[in-house]
């Protein structure tokens, strides 16, 4: 084995371009792994984890960029090594093809793009707030994709918004659409007239694609930020954009989705959209929530329901809460609980979606009880949900939508243990994400089935695909490939959660 | 009308900081766009860079 190193000295790649160039490389002859970073300290750190922190790496600074090959053969390395220098001095730079250097700055990108009106920020979290800051001062408005911002700086960059009359969208904003621009990660829906604000990510994105596989396209979509609707930040961009989707002439209902509300900002979100006069559908994932409808506004408790709400109420329909298992689909539950041994009763959840994790955590609980996640302190019960874009999983590592690696790996923990009868994931396609997810994880899933035949017990993988036909990974071929891997595909998480837990309880 | 009426009214013309697949997917949907090939200010100092922005015309923010 042979460890080299190549230093590139005050270059920057996003995380996304490292991650694509480490699995290049890591796929070449006689490379058994490979480290592609930016040297911060806690990059080097990780590195030395894996024991990849060679003298050279340990030696480079924060804006440089190092790469670490290691190799069974001193010359594999060296070609790796030469493979890395030329994939990065060749790297597709969009832009540039016009002849033009690409800026370097916020301020002389202005002048490259006259009339810019917004700023779409996915820096490392610890320079997001001085970059949103500078872009709010020249009066653009701002999607902050950047996580691992500090709520004292969320505040302070919100309020500088407000009293500008921007519209600041995260920080930790997955997903947006304007006027039927998909910004971030985001699948691609039609156009339409329901508008919604979102706290998070996926929890935009079910809702969007539930709608699109009913008829229904989205307005616009605005991500505010998890913590946006807490008592300390006080609703400054829910209220703003809950008045700016009142007042556009597309949308013809609002649905807001997100963790429960403070309650004085439950008050005011509530009191704007009476003072509005636009139906809404509030979708309060949480516990003690009720669902219900109060005038013009009707609360949910699921993602799918805020999608069949919000269709009920545009086509002035009545709607009740979608919990029915259909009678085909209890039939295979009964097939699959016969590959089941009698001690497989727990639940493996393995999400790449934050609020799809939130979501199916919630759904456990009310259904079986006994449930622990990632997503709050506690000790691990019998089913467990895992959030695999936590920060403890990302550190030096893309997201899970884009690197499938720590999925990975749990799902190979998951298929050892003889207790677990179901393996409950989520499969997210569209723009920003994963050339192919299904085909990411699938070789796993396949070695965890036959891992678990080995041992005589079957193995129920339940999946959702959060996707439209439009996506650029395209929906059907993505299921067709979950599928011949023995993974049941649900069209929508709470069905799949629904599913999961009858399959572990009977 | 507010700005942020005016932005859902408009064409979105997009600055791109960070990961630069998203101007990449974005240029293809034919959406104004422009990458800034940005490097860590500061020497990549996050606490340096973050006074350097703060201090940076403070007084327009009171404007």
């Amino acid at each position: 084995m042979t460890a080299l190193t190549l230093v590139i000295k005050s270059c920057y790649r996003d995380s996304v371009a490292l991650l694509m160039l480490a699995r290049t490389l890591r796929a070449t002859a006689g490379v058994s792994e490979v480290a592609a970073l930016m040297a911060t300290d806690a990059n080097k750190a990780l590195m030395a984890q894996s024991d990849l922190l060679t003298s050279d790496a340990a030696a480079a600074g924060p804006n440089d960029l190092v790469v670490v090959i290691r190799a069974t053969s001193a010359g594999e390395a060296e070609r790796a090594v030469g493979q890395a220098a030329d994939l990065l001095s060749a790297a597709r730079r969009p832009a540039e093809a016009g002849g033009r250097p690409l800026p370097r700055t916020l301020e002389s990108a202005r002048r490259h793009l006259r009339g810019a009106n917004l700023a779409l920020i996915s820096v490392p979290g610890a320079f997001a707030a001085a970059e949103t800051l500078k872009a709010l001062r020249g009066g653009l408005h701002v999607m902050l994709f950047s996580d691992n911002v500090p709520i004292d700086d969320e505040v302070a960059l919100k309020r500088l918004a407000a009293r500008k009359g921007l519209l600041l969208m995260g920080p930790d904003c997955g997903t947006a659409y304007l006027g039927g621009v998909p910004l971030g990660f985001a699948n691609a829906v039609p156009r339409g007239r329901v508008g919604i604000v979102a706290a998070s990510g996926t929890g935009l994105q079910q809702v969007a694609i539930l709608l699109a596989a009913r008829g229904e396209g989205i307005s616009h979509a605005l991500g505010v930020g998890g913590r946006d609707m807490s008592a300390a930040v006080g609703g400054l961009m829910t209220l703003p954009a809950l008045r700016a989707l009142a007042a556009d002439r597309a949308t013809e209902l609002i649905v807001v989705v997100g963790k429960p509300p403070d309650r004085a900002v439950r008050e005011s979100v509530i009191g704007t959209l009476r003072e509005l006069g636009t139906p809404a559908v509030l979708a309060m994932l949480g516990r003690g929530v009720e669902p219900g409808q109060d005038g013009a506004i009707t609360t949910v408790t699921t993602l799918e329901d805020a999608a069949t709400a919000a269709i009920a109420m545009l086509r002035g329909k009545r709607w009740s809460p979608e919990a029915t298992i259909a009678m085909t689909t209890e039939a295979r539950i009964e097939e699959t609980r016969k590959t089941l041994t009698a001690r497989q009763r727990a639940i493996r959840g393995l999400y790449a979606g934050g609020t799809l994790a939130h979501e199916a955590a919630l759904i456990l609980e009310s259904l079986l009880g006994d449930v622990s996640s990632n997503l709050k302190p506690g000790v691990e019960r019998r089913h467990h949900i895992v959030d695999l874009g936590a920060d403890e999983f990302t550190v030096g590592r893309a997201h899970p939508m884009l690197d499938p690696g720590a999925r990975i790996d749990a799902i190979a923990r998951a298929a050892k243990d003889p207790e677990v009868a179901v393996l409950l994931l989520d499969v997210v396609l569209g723009y920003g994400v994963a050339a192919d997810p299904a085909g990411d994880i699938v070789p796993a899933l396949e070695a965890a089935r036959a891992e678990a035949a080995a041992h005589g017990r079957g193995l129920a993988v339940v999946t959702t695909v959060v996707g439209t036909r439009d996506d650029p990974q395209g929906l059907a071929g993505q299921i067709a490939r979950l599928e011949a891997a023995g993974a049941w595909v649900l069209p929508s998480n709470a069905e799949a959660v629904r599913v999961a837990a009858r399959l572990a309880t009977g | 009308m507010t700005m942020i009426d005016d932005l859902l009214a408009s064409q979105v013309r997009i600055i791109n900081l960070g990961i630069e697949t998203f101007a990449i997917e974005l240029q293809g949907l034919g959406v104004p766009v422009i990458h800034v090939e940005w490097s860590p200010p500061a020497g990549g100092d996050a606490r340096k860079a973050a006074l350097l922005a703060a201090l940076a015309d403070e007084e327009e923010d009171e404007a």
